[in-house]
């Protein structure tokens, strides 16, 4: 899944930033205006102090001119986009109207350079309004070929500058993210209180103790290779909870007990690796780490037309009790992963359970895929 | 040296590890409860009085620290408060603010050098209070300089600042809805899972905790002044310490007296 991200064409970003950025390009016309006035005295001959200074006020003010009408009519051509989105912050109206940016201030920023190298020169210089229209058609298109080239050149540059910054942005979040889901899966708290009880078995019950190893090994093991493998059998994912469970049983004794259900023929059915262990982590961290007496976790799968139905529930504090303290990240991660593979047809519900004994329930349905 | 201790600890296997790794340390320690949440923590050790508390920081019901802050609290003047030692699996915040207070703590697994040296200081202390016979009122002091650091750290205790701040509370009484302007209250106490919303007028139950309601309450106008009570500042009339520690609070417009905590007297002193 690609975030939308904040930059995609030219000249975005902050107010400095836009400035800066703003110079920069002054700057460069700048150069080009040089390097254009070095290249006419070595191919003609003619003196290089007129030809640098007429080429560099035509450079820089053709540039100048250009920007002036392509940020309005970017301005305009992004006007119906919701502001804040990066297409109304692109300052790029699209080619059309880039081309007519083009003619206008090639024009315009030709005469204005060329009188006023002029005016720095001390004499008169060909231009559009003097001379025949041939001159001024070849004078036109003469500056409207740099001026379209290099055009083309700062749009590719930013378009792939932006376009590396997007890149950028994804993989950084998408790596963002795969921390997160792995720190909510091995929350440290979890595995460091396991580690300690294990260490304390290994003195007083070692087949108890390696029993406890293998359940953390598997649990390791899936959570480790959860994100890789796209699916696995529901039998697989109820084994999974239960090495889970087995763990946290160490840990909580009596004050922990299972149930699992799921009948034969809904075994093989696949499912996404793990999507349930968010749910039964806030069991246990929501329901019954905050209830004295402790509960019941169960887990179950059914068959509802053609729906796969999911449910984990528990008897613990219920979600009255549970709403303070969470982030939700477990629930809004099993949701982000039910709509990328299932879109619409998939949901998650969480609700008080019923009955007396009182905790939380959710339900996950999934479309069964071959009836 | 003998001495009498509490274990609270949620985890059985961890507490009888614990207790086994004490009594190798320690032979003399004896441990007069193993207990398995905070509530139980607080009542055993108020009816056993022991000298030394090991309490699990992450428990079901009252966290461990919230079963210390109880325990200064509710503690008789006429004994010395226990020690307090932390024990905690993993858990950043809870290292970074028992280093800064100085707490004592065990981190799980417990490790016995660790354990020995903190048996050590424990037995240090013991003597120094046994030589000063009760408990000095600067030793007291101190602990309780330590706990409100530690009720204060950030992620530690519950008290996170909300996004917003309430400005009127929402009461059901009956079918209807009262609306309470937060200006109008005097005090909010604890009652169990409920909360009492006290106003010169009249008096409202909400169905919320004092815990989830702190954080929504500004700070500086309504005082924490006990782990049940929080009070509006300049609903206060008077304060008048007593030789305990605590103070005594009458207020403007109402006839309840309200009494602020050891741990929150450090609040009332003269400009």
């Amino acid at each position: 899944m690609m975030p939308s991200t904040p930059a995609t064409t030219t000249v975005l970003g902050p107010a400095p930033h836009r400035r800066a950025r703003f110079a920069v390009r002054g700057l460069r016309s700048l150069g080009f205006g040089v390097a254009i006035g070095l290249l006419l005295t070595g191919a003609f001959g003619t003196p290089l102090w007129p030809n640098l200074v007429q080429s560099v006020c035509i450079a820089t003010l053709c540039w100048f001119t250009i920007d002036l009408g392509r940020i309005p009519l970017a301005a305009w051509k992004h006007r119906h986009d919701p502001p804040g989105s990066p297409e109304a912050a692109s300052h790029w109206p699209g080619w059309p109207l880039m081309v007519i940016a083009l003619v206008v201030g090639t024009v315009i920023g030709f005469s204005v350079g060329n009188e006023l190298a002029g005016l720095i020169l001390g004499r008169e210089m060909p231009g559009y309004l003097r001379g025949s229209w041939r001159q001024a058609l070849a004078l036109l298109l003469g500056s409207l070929v740099p001026g379209t080239a290099i055009t083309y050149w700062f749009y590719s540059r930013e378009t792939i500058a932006a376009k590396e910054a997007a890149v950028q942005t994804a993989q950084r979040q998408a790596a963002e993210h795969q921390l997160k889901l792995l720190e909510s899966q091995l929350e440290p708290h979890m595995l460091f209180n396991t580690l300690a009880n294990l260490r304390v078995l290994i003195g007083v019950d070692p087949a108890r103790a390696q029993a406890m190893l293998d359940q953390l090994i598997a649990f390791l093991r899936a959570t480790l290779a959860g994100s890789r493998a796209a699916q696995h059998p529901l039998r697989a994912e109820f084994a999974r909870l239960a090495d889970y469970l087995a763990l946290m049983q160490v840990r909580m004794g009596a004050r922990l007990q299972t149930r699992f259900e799921l009948p034969e023929a809904l075994a093989e059915l696949p499912v996404p690796p793990l999507l349930l262990q968010p749910l039964v982590e806030n069991c246990i961290k929501h329901g019954l780490e905050p209830a004295v007496a402790g509960g019941r976790i169960e887990v179950s799968a059914a068959r509802e037309a053609d729906e796969l139905v999911l449910r984990v529930r528990d008897t613990g504090a219920g979600l009255a009790g549970a709403a303070a303290g969470g982030t939700e990240f477990g629930l809004v991660q099993v949701r982000d992963r039910l709509a990328a593979l299932y879109g619409a047809r998939a949901s998650l519900r969480l609700t008080d359970a019923a009955g007396a004994e009182g905790g939380a329930l959710a339900t996950i349905r999934l479309p069964i895929a071959n009836p | 040296m003998n001495a009498t201790a509490l274990i609270a600890e949620d985890e059985p296997l961890l507490a009888a590890n614990l207790q086994a790794e004490l009594a190798r340390l320690w032979p003399e320690l004896t441990i007069v409860a193993n207990v398995g949440h905070g509530a139980a923590a607080v009542e055993r050790a108020l009816a056993l009085r022991p000298e030394l508390l090991f309490l699990d920081i992450r428990m079901p019901g009252m966290t461990g620290l919230e079963a210390a802050q109880a325990l200064a609290e509710d503690w008789p003047d006429d004994a010395a408060l226990p020690l307090i030692v932390f024990v905690t699996a993993y858990d950043q915040y809870a290292l970074q603010a028992f280093e800064r207070a100085a707490f004592d703590y065990v981190l799980k697994p417990v490790q016995p050098a660790r354990l020995a040296q903190t048996c050590a200081r424990v037995q240090a202390a013991l003597q120094a209070r046994a030589a000063a016979s009760l408990q000095a009122p600067a030793a007291l002091d101190a602990t309780l300089a330590q706990l409100r650091q530690l009720l204060a750290a950030p992620g530690l205790a519950a008290t996170r600042t909300a996004p917003t701040l309430l400005s009127v509370i929402q009461a059901s009484v009956g079918a209807a809805i009262h609306m309470v302007p937060i200006d109008e209250v005097l005090y909010f106490e604890a009652a169990d899972k409920y909360v009492r919303v006290i106003t010169a007028a009249r008096e409202y139950l909400i169905r919320t905790s004092l815990r989830e309601l702190l954080p929504q309450l500004d700070a500086q106008r309504f005082w924490q002044i006990h782990r049940g009570t929080v009070v509006r500042a300049d609903a206060i009339a008077t304060a008048v310490r007593d030789e305990s520690g605590k103070v005594h609070l009458s207020l403007r417009g109402h006839a309840d007296k309200l009494v602020a905590s050891r741990l929150y007297a450090h609040l009332f002193k003269a400009m």
